[in-house]
């Protein structure tokens, strides 16, 4: 019960707040620094502290249309300006268009002598002045504890900045004040004892040789507020806070899906290819063709017009290009359509979140619709392991809001694929491909498989995968017996397998042909005694045939002969028609 | 020794006496403490001075700029012009032992009596 009015009550009193405009800081705190009142901005030298206040001010006066005063203790007007220009702000352009007030406070020591009880009021005086010049919302304070070295006093010192902290939150402006780190205290002076609205502390930490800057906000009064420490950077483009722990699990998807480029493999994910903005991992051991799955997935990318972003941290651009080219891959007409983009770096060039807000800052530029990272375990060096984790979060989930397809690559050490830290990484990916090296008889053969594609049927099987002049192959190994073959093994096996084959197609070939060659005999044969036969019968036709021409000569002979010797004449004649009627009838 | 309020300071004119000096006494407001830090100015430019002085008194309430144009943080703040180097004496002028043995004035004062 309690609990609940208490949070109903926080509620209702939340402080309206003051955004930075500082990527990544508005996210941690809620919105922004608290309206209205002070925030103490502490670190060590070198943390970032000015540029943070800086970036407040400019930030607030381009984007916000707040007006800023900028009260400068330690550099004068130019050298801010110089500073603020490396993140590519123009102050002095605000200077002119009075959107931006500096004013330098510079105090000599050596020229000041103290002689009894003193007030602010000169500070206070240049303070409002400038305010009410330009309508200023936002005050930056850098470094107030200057004072503490040069004015007398102390005393009355911490009750004037006491009152100066009272008087700008009665003012109304969002402060920025900047102090030195101390040795036990948040700050050297003490100053968090009278700015107690809001202190962000700011520390430098070399670890492994890598130095990364932390931010931490430590009080928040009157709201909730990330307390962890969070990585941040000082880039191109001002400062930018990486939140990991902020970022939620909320992108849309998408069932469209996108090919890879090597037919085999899509016919491995049920016929299509892996979903659009998914994030593939492709792990493998060294020299299994890793870059080369990369590059043909971003080369059948870019042939349908996406744009492909290549981060490589192994090769050089014209190094992948030339590479590519030995097994039939052309990517630089692609690269020249401005279709496929390279980005190559060395791992060790800068500290992870540096790595990280290039990548960003690379993805924001070039919109692409596919990414690949290869290989991805050399950032991870760079950093522990839930560091290199949470920057592979990070980097994914930026990725999936904005549908963007990945594909990681990683290195594994020698032996088996699977034993290294993949293991925590692949939770984080949609599907996982694994390239790995058979050795037997004498060489060395390259395997694949597909160990998991979340919402998509796939195949289970172990491939072969062959590197040709004219690209990738993946063929069935050979399954039999004696296990999984490949390489020689599997053509020698297919080898013998054929010759069985053809031995069965010569032997049927064979008996086709003796077979063949009977019945021709036999045909041969029976022609022959047809022949015979029909001879025969055309003899006996012939000799039927003289006999009766014998026979009617002879009849018509004796007639005649009869005629001739004049006897009966008549008897002779009718026996010639009896005979002939007589051979009709035959 | 005449105090002028307000409108002036240009760029300081270099006295024609080089061992003339030229105060200036910001003050922030009339309140109790910019009083007696011109009541405690004027005297020493009466006394130690011997009136060999120009004083101005300057209030940044009434002229901000020059708050910031002459690096004025705290008040009461009297600057010390001429004669070279320039000097600032930060508060109300109620301990000058400091201020009368930065200016050498006791020398001064032996010399020219």
């Amino acid at each position: 019960m309690q609990s609940t009015a208490r949070k109903s009550f926080s509620r209702s009193i939340l402080l309206p707040r003051c955004p930075t405009g500082i990527q990544g800081l508005d996210e941690i705190t809620g919105g922004g620094l608290p309206l209205g009142r002070p925030t103490l901005v502490c670190g060590s030298a070198g943390c970032g502290k000015t540029l943070l206040a800086a970036e407040f001010l400019v930030r607030g006066a381009v984007q916000f249309d707040e007006p800023g005063v900028f009260m400068a203790f330690e550099e004068t007007e130019a050298e801010i300006n110089a500073n603020v220009a490396s993140l590519g702000f123009n102050l002095a352009g605000l200077v002119r268009q009075k959107k931006v007030m500096v004013d330098y406070v510079h105090v000599e020591r050596t020229e000041v002598q103290g002689t009894g009880e003193y007030d602010l009021e000169g500070l206070f005086v240049r303070l409002n002045h400038a305010i009410d010049a330009i309508g200023a919302k936002r005050v930056v304070l850098d470094t107030l504890e200057v004072l503490f070295a040069t004015l007398p006093n102390e005393a009355i010192l911490r009750s004037e900045l006491q009152r100066l902290f009272r008087w700008l939150k009665k003012k109304g402006v969002t402060a920025v004040i900047t102090a030195e780190r101390g040795r036990e205290n948040l700050t050297r002076h003490g100053l968090e004892e009278y700015v107690s609205d809001c202190v962000i502390l700011l520390d430098h930490r070399v670890n492994d040789q890598i130095a990364t800057r932390h931010l931490r906000v430590v009080k928040y009064r009157g709201a909730l507020h990330g307390t962890n420490e969070f990585p941040f950077l000082i880039g191109e483009k001002g400062l930018s806070v990486l939140p990991i722990t902020s970022l939620g699990l909320h992108h849309n998807v998408t069932n469209e899906r996108i090919g890879t480029g090597i037919p085999r493999l899509d016919a491995m994910l049920g016929g299509r290819g892996f979903f659009r903005g998914s994030s593939i991992l492709l792990t493998g051991t060294a020299g299994t063709g890793k870059t080369i799955i990369s590059s043909n997935f971003s080369s059948a990318a870019a042939k349908r017009g996406e744009r492909v972003l290549f981060f490589s941290f192994e090769e050089s651009p014209n190094q992948i290009v030339r590479n590519m080219h030995s097994i039939g891959l052309r990517l630089e007409p692609l690269v020249r359509r401005g279709l496929l983009r390279f980005h190559s770096a060395r791992p060790s060039l800068c500290g992870l979140e540096m790595h990280l807000a290039t990548m960003f800052k690379e993805i924001a530029a070039f919109q692409p619709d596919v990414v690949i990272v290869d290989p991805i375990t050399s950032l991870m060096e760079l950093g522990t392991v839930s560091e290199g984790k949470g920057m592979v979060t990070r980097l994914i989930d930026y990725l999936k809001a904005g549908h963007i397809t990945s594909l990681f690559t990683s290195l594994t050490q020698g032996g088996h694929a699977l034993n290294q830290s993949e293991g925590g990484m692949s939770s984080l990916m949609d599907a996982w491909m694994l390239l790995q090296d058979f050795e037997g008889n004498g060489e060395r053969n390259r395997v694949f498989y597909v160990l998991k594609a979340r919402g998509m049927g796939h195949s289970n099987q172990i491939r072969e995968f062959l590197i040709s002049d004219h690209g990738i192959d993946i063929v069935d190994a050979y399954i039999g017996p004696s296990g999984v073959l490949t390489g020689s093994a599997r053509a020698a096996q297919e080898a013998l397998e054929n010759a069985a084959v053809l031995t069965g197609q010569q032997e049927a070939a064979r008996l086709k042909r003796e077979v063949e060659r009977k019945r021709t005999a036999i045909e041969r044969q029976i022609s022959g005694l047809r022949s015979e036969y029909e001879a025969e019968a055309e003899e006996l036709r012939h000799i039927a045939e003289q006999v009766g021409i014998s026979t009617l000569k002879l009849t018509t002979e004796r007639a005649a002969s009869g005629l001739r010797r004049q006897a009966d004449a008549k008897t002779a004649a009718g026996t010639l028609r009896k005979s002939r009627s007589a051979r009709k009838r035959q | 020794m005449k105090a002028r309020s307000a409108p002036a300071p240009r760029t300081p004119k270099p006295a024609q006496d080089p061992d003339r000096f030229v105060l200036r006494l910001y003050v922030a407001g009339a309140t109790v403490r910019s009083r007696a830090a011109i009541l405690r100015v004027r005297q020493l430019c009466a006394t130690e001075l011997q009136g060999n002085c120009d004083l101005e008194v300057i209030d940044i309430f009434q002229q901000p700029t020059l708050a910031r144009r002459h690096q004025i943080v705290a008040t009461p703040t009297l600057v010390v012009e001429f004669p070279r180097p320039m000097r600032r004496f930060i508060g109300n002028l109620m301990t000058t032992a400091d201020l009368v043995f930065q200016l050498d004035l006791e020398t001064r004062r032996r010399l020219t009596t």
